[in-house]
């Protein structure tokens, strides 16, 4: 009991469960189950970028340039599409994009010893630029119908496929995340990685695949979100990358790496699904939403941080005070 | 454990914040601004709101934080699952809410968009407002420069680029208006551009009082001219031979009204806007007019608009700024 107590996650899910009881005592349009499912598709997107992202960040690195690297997946897809390109091949070739994207970020941190950070800041203007050149601010459409809202494609005539493919991924992550080799590479890497690669652990290609990964989901979250909107522009998912960080950071994943889990992704992404959609129906301001969102991730980041704390003191009593402030060592 | 408890009490200060926000029936109408802390769009609030007071229906307005295309989407759909009748939007993007829309309106909900329409979509509305339109811009133009010079002398017009297509329109109206026998005895001797620079617009304002030593007004039909004229005929000490009008913000103009350099200036009132689209609103919602070419409604105390095609209304002529009226105009 005291183990699961001590997992970051769960304050997450405590803020999840209070989050949900509040909204619905406050609005009695939220307790419709039809409404919380339809609202869900557009945080779908940042969760599938969110769910490579925890990799990234329990790597030690972070990818600044997912949002961007979505608007321009977007934007070349709808310029093959006008051009004439079946939307089928565009979805292939969006994957492909994405897998490319994430290959260029890659290679410049592993080949180049680039920090993740200012390769990705690079990144995350050079792509959203990119989209703006490509594109300016005129909008393509007219998709065809079987690609168009796949928010509308419902199973059992509830659920929508954003939250099936998000689901799906997000077990498939969790298994390579926890079960797997590759898995355990990202958390020593994330812990120490002068040490994983003295291990003989083949570190940069572990770090080029997690950079693959997370272009792979801004393909996928592309994908969703231009057919959900049924239009492509340079500026799909502003800021978003903020987003998809806060939605891992505020799932108790540690943003120096080595701590961290998809579970706390998952909850974080409906606890900051549940609060924003519970303040709109509320009709609370834009400014006192920021706020509210803002706390949240502050209180969750000083919970996590008392009971990673208390975890790393509760076990050991016997270590002498040198390093009184438990997960210090690890960022040296 | 001290830390702890700390933290739980955040917890539950942060819950009891949430719950005093806890509101009841869902209003009316409601209006859905580019962004919130965007001060043009304050008095277009307040359009709104009187017209739901005068019709007796509860109105709310609420905000995205930021004017990019989609930040409007979870708001529209949040207003339609609480059960508005109205949304009244000022569109951030001409069709990245189509769909959105779409599914508002299926649901019985009346869209209107205000201020910016969705040109080329507007089968995903059901009317639109709009200010003013180009006829009514050049018309006013010539009107209000007359009532300033008693009709009488040679007037100038400083544009912006030659090629502006909104300037040429209502460039092209202000002569058709001079046609008009009331302005028989009012000359237009040239027309200048100062492609909306400060200085080149500056340059060309001097030339005209040089050039034109009698010279009774000049016409500036955008914002970045009619501030450089005034600042000119102000430093050439000549407010009171030559009048200046035009097109301008109040907040920009303030100081040349304030110190009697402009004696009026027009644009287009939001509040104006936000009450016609608010009366619309209400019409529409409760089935009193069809949005159809040549259907008429009332706009409260503004009196009987008619639609145009696409379902547009226009709120009407441009409002002219004095001395007396623009400490009411924050934008």
């Amino acid at each position: 009991m005291k183990a699961i107590l001590r997992r970051p996650e769960i304050i997450t899910l405590l803020l999840l469960l209070i989050a949900f009881g509040i909204s619905a005592v406050g609005t009695p349009s939220f307790l419709d189950a039809r409404y919380l499912l339809k609202i869900s598709s557009p945080h779908m997107e940042i969760g599938v970028m969110a769910l490579a992202m925890t990799f990234v960040i329990i790597s030690g690195n972070i990818d600044l340039s997912v949002a961007s690297g979505l608007a321009l997946i977007v934007v070349c897809s709808a310029r093959l599409f006008e051009a004439g390109v079946p939307m089928q091949w565009v979805m292939v070739l969006a994957i492909l994009m994405g897998i490319i994207l994430g290959l260029f970020n890659g290679l410049l941190i592993t080949k180049l010893g680039l920090p993740s950070l200012t390769v990705t800041l690079g990144t995350l203007a050079l792509y959203r630029g990119l989209a703006q050149r490509l594109l300016g601010d005129r909008s393509i459409g007219n998709f065809p119908s079987w690609f168009v809202r796949v928010d509308n494609v419902k199973a059992f005539g509830l659920i929508p496929a954003p939250l099936i493919i998000f689901l799906v991924l997000a077990l498939i992550f969790g298994i390579i995340l926890h079960k797997m080799v590759f898995g355990r590479c990202v958390y020593a890497i994330g812990t120490n990685e002068p040490g994983a690669r003295f291990s003989g652990l083949q570190v940069d290609r572990a770090k080029l695949s997690i950079f693959v990964l997370s272009g792979l989901m801004m393909a996928v979250g592309a994908l969703m979100m231009m057919s959900r909107l049924a239009i492509a522009r340079f500026d799909h998912a502003p800021g978003y990358e903020l987003s998809v960080i806060t939605a891992v950071v505020l799932g108790g994943t540690d943003i120096f790496g080595g701590r961290g889990s998809i579970i706390g992704t998952v909850l974080a992404l409906f606890l900051l699904m549940i609060v924003q959609q519970g303040m709109i129906l509320q009709g609370i301001s834009a400014e006192t939403q920021l706020t509210v969102t803002g706390s949240l991730l502050v209180v969750s980041v000083i919970l996590a941080n008392l009971t990673g704390k208390l975890s790393t003191r509760t076990p050991a009593p016997k270590r002498p005070a040198a390093n009184p402030s438990g997960g210090e060592l690890k960022h040296a | 454990m001290l830390k702890r408890s700390l933290g739980l009490l955040l917890v539950t200060l942060f819950t009891f914040t949430l719950t005093s926000c806890n509101k009841s029936a869902p209003p009316f109408m409601v209006y859905i601004p580019k962004n919130t802390g965007n001060p043009y769009f304050d008095p277009m609030v307040d359009g709104f709101a009187q017209a739901a007071k005068e019709a007796n229906v509860s109105f709310e307005q609420v905000a995205p934080a930021t004017a990019d295309a989609t930040s409007q989407l979870p708001l529209i759909e949040a207003q339609v699952q609480r059960g508005v009748k109205v949304i009244a939007i000022s569109p951030n993007s001409p069709d990245a809410l189509n769909e959105t829309f779409k599914e508002a309106m299926a649901k019985g909900v009346t869209v209107i968009c205000v201020d910016s329409d969705l040109t080329g979509n507007e089968k995903y509305r059901t009317a639109g407002v709009l200010p003013t339109d180009p006829e009514m811009v050049g018309r006013g133009q010539i009107e209000l420069l007359g009532s300033l010079i008693d009709y009488k002398g040679k007037i100038a017009i400083l544009s912006a680029t030659t090629d502006a297509p909104n300037q040429n329109e209502w460039i092209k109206w202000m002569k058709e208006a001079l046609k008009d026998a009331k302005y028989k005895d009012m000359q237009l001797v040239d027309v200048v551009y100062g492609d909306d620079q400060p200085e080149k617009s500056t340059t060309e304002a001097q030339a005209l009082l040089t050039k034109y030593p009698d010279l009774k007004g000049i016409i500036s039909p955008t914002t970045v001219g009619v501030a450089a004229c005034a600042q000119v005929v102000e430093s050439a000490n000549k407010a009171s031979q030559i009048a200046v009008t035009g097109l301008g913000t109040p907040n920009q103009m303030r100081r040349f009204v304030t110190d009697g350099t402009v004696k009026a200036f027009a644009l287009w009132s939001p509040k104006d806007e936000g009450y016609v689209a608010g009366n619309l609103g209400i019409a529409l919602a409760n089935g009193k007019v069809k949005p159809e070419a040549g259907a008429k409604f009332t706009a409260g105390t503004m009196g009987e608009r008619t639609f145009r095609d696409k379902g547009v209304v226009i709120t009407g002529p441009p409002v002219a700024f004095t001395k007396d009226n623009i400490d009411q105009f924050h934008f």
